[in-house]
């Protein structure tokens, strides 16, 4: 067993003549908070992608939780992927279903849960992520911004999946419940930590990545400028990093 | 510019266009194929087909009503205006039923659901592509392609048939109303004229053509939707380009298949 649960190895991902990804090998540590910093268009949505199988590499090796993503066929990336949650960025709730069926919906695609057992693991996570019996009713555009991150959140984690993906899970958020989020996120982690839970966070808010994260994995230009634990990033030299950190 | 030059960046241009052309045809072919390819593939999902179902057949029966009451009413009323003159205004029936079931029920309901359906499949599947629900199905390991869109293309397929049958019969009472009960043709001559010149294979050539419009405003709706980019704008004009592809191509390809089925019927 890999002491990582995701794994770059000579990655490389080129669209047409221009290249997204450079020549990627490191490791996210298995039960760490890693968050991927970077300016925008650094190609930290892509290598998420890469992360999920949504996207492969020219070359090189993707490999998460021991298997190599890229060499997976079509069916089995779609049983691969349940060991994923993910928060999106603006959510990405499905507008036709209510927060309820928002996160029973992939427990009546994948398990054989009654309904009974549907409504208590719902509502437990609904709970979990402090979303009332009354907004679980409520369609997501009746919710706010928070609130919806937060039904995204227990959606996520419906199917007790080993890695959680959050792209940009703040942007548009005050910073009050930005950081709320961030709580939430990291009680998350925790709470499912013995089972060797990893969250990957995609964000460019330096102040919640240093709060929050244990890894850090700085991107530029296609490239891992640094890939460093929170302390010893916040000692960085490398002016690009320090730029980053005077923000 | 000299003439050589001008020459040139026409040539280009028009190079660029068929390149761009041939393209989109390549992807909405692949589209279609890879559409099919997961439609055979379980799970199947009955409870959305028959909700598309609901959607495009149900809903849509008081529009192709109204649509089909008229267009027979007045179809029997210009045959009546023009064939009074030569006498023979007693085929009212033959040639109205005749031009219902073989052209006017299919093309105008397949319009009708161009227009009803088709944008709403581009709308909805654009919508949910721009603010990444399609990614989140993806993500939860669930096939977008199935899940959205094969069910509103068989829906589309299964309900197109059933409309046109509807119009059909919708149309006839129309232009019976006009013939028989305001310009008072004998009412068993009516009947009887239209048993003489129908047989059941014109019947069946406008509900394969239906089917096949069904089909294929299915398949133009649902590509328009995967391929939306950009935001609010984007859904606009995908749901634009579904109703206006939609409706060419029905009349298109049905001049194609009168053609072909003229052969086999």
């Amino acid at each position: 067993m890999s002491e990582f649960s995701v794994e770059f190895r000579g990655m490389t991902k080129k669209f047409g003549e221009s290249t997204i990804l450079n020549n990627l090998n490191f490791g996210i540590h298995k039960g760490s908070i890693t968050t991927i910093l970077g300016f925008s268009g650094a190609g930290k949505t892509t290598l998420m992608k890469h992360i999920l199988g949504l996207v492969m590499p020219t070359e090189g090796d993707v490999i998460v939780l021991d298997n190599v993503v890229n060499q997976l066929g079509e069916l089995q990336l779609r049983e691969f992927r349940r060991n994923f949650g993910m928060v999106f960025q603006y959510a990405a709730l499905f507008d036709f279903l209510t927060s309820y069926e928002n996160v029973a919906f992939p427990l009546r695609e994948f398990t054989k849960m009654n309904e009974a057992e549907i409504k208590a693991k719902v509502m437990g996570l609904l709970e979990s992520v402090g979303i009332s019996e009354v907004a679980a009713t409520r369609l997501p555009s009746e919710l706010s911004g928070g609130m919806r991150k937060r039904v995204g959140l227990a959606r996520g984690l419906a199917l007790d999946p080993h890695i959680m993906l959050y792209d940009e899970p703040t942007s548009g958020l005050d910073p009050i419940t930005t950081h709320t989020v961030y709580d939430l996120m990291r009680d998350t982690h925790r709470r499912n930590q013995d089972r060797g839970f990893t969250s990957i966070i995609i964000s460019h808010d330096i102040h919640a990545t240093l709060k929050y994260s244990d890894y850090i994995v700085f991107m530029e230009n296609g490239k891992v400028v640094e890939h460093l634990d929170v302390e010893s990033f916040k000692k960085s030299e490398n002016p690009i990093i320090r730029r980053f950190l005077e923000l | 510019m000299d003439i050589k030059a001008f020459a040139e960046q026409r040539i280009s241009g028009l190079g660029d266009s068929v390149l761009t052309h041939l393209n989109g045809l390549g992807n909405f072919t692949n589209f279609t194929f890879r559409t099919l390819f997961w439609a055979i593939k379980p799970p199947f999902r009955f409870k959305l087909l028959f909700d598309q179902l609901y959607f495009m057949g149900n809903k849509s029966v008081f529009i192709i009503f109204l649509t089909s009451i008229f267009t027979g009413a007045v179809f029997a009323f210009q045959i009546y205006i023009g064939f009074k003159a030569i006498n023979a205004d007693s085929f009212i029936g033959p040639i109205v039923t005749i031009a219902l079931a073989k052209e006017l029920a299919p093309v105008l309901s397949g319009l009708v659901v161009a227009g009803r359906c088709g944008a709403a499949m581009a709308a909805q599947i654009g919508s949910m592509k721009v603010t990444e629900q399609i990614d989140a199905l993806e993500v939860m390991g669930i096939n977008s392609y199935q899940y959205l869109a094969v069910p509103r293309i068989l829906g589309a397929t299964l309900a197109m048939p059933l409309l046109s049958g509807i119009f059909l019969l919708i149309g006839y009472w129309g232009s019976w109303l006009i013939g028989v009960k305001v310009i008072q043709i004998d009412e068993i001559m009516y009947t009887q004229k239209i048993g003489d010149f129908m047989n059941l294979g014109m019947v069946a050539e406008g509900l394969i053509k239906a089917t096949v419009f069904g089909f294929l405003i299915g398949v133009i709706g649902t590509y328009q939707g995967f391929n939306v980019t950009g935001g609010a704008e984007g859904v606009g004009k995908g749901t634009n380009m579904a109703v206006v592809w939609g409706m060419i191509t029905v009349l298109v390809v049905d001049f194609f298949l009168t053609s072909f089925l003229a052969k086999i019927l």
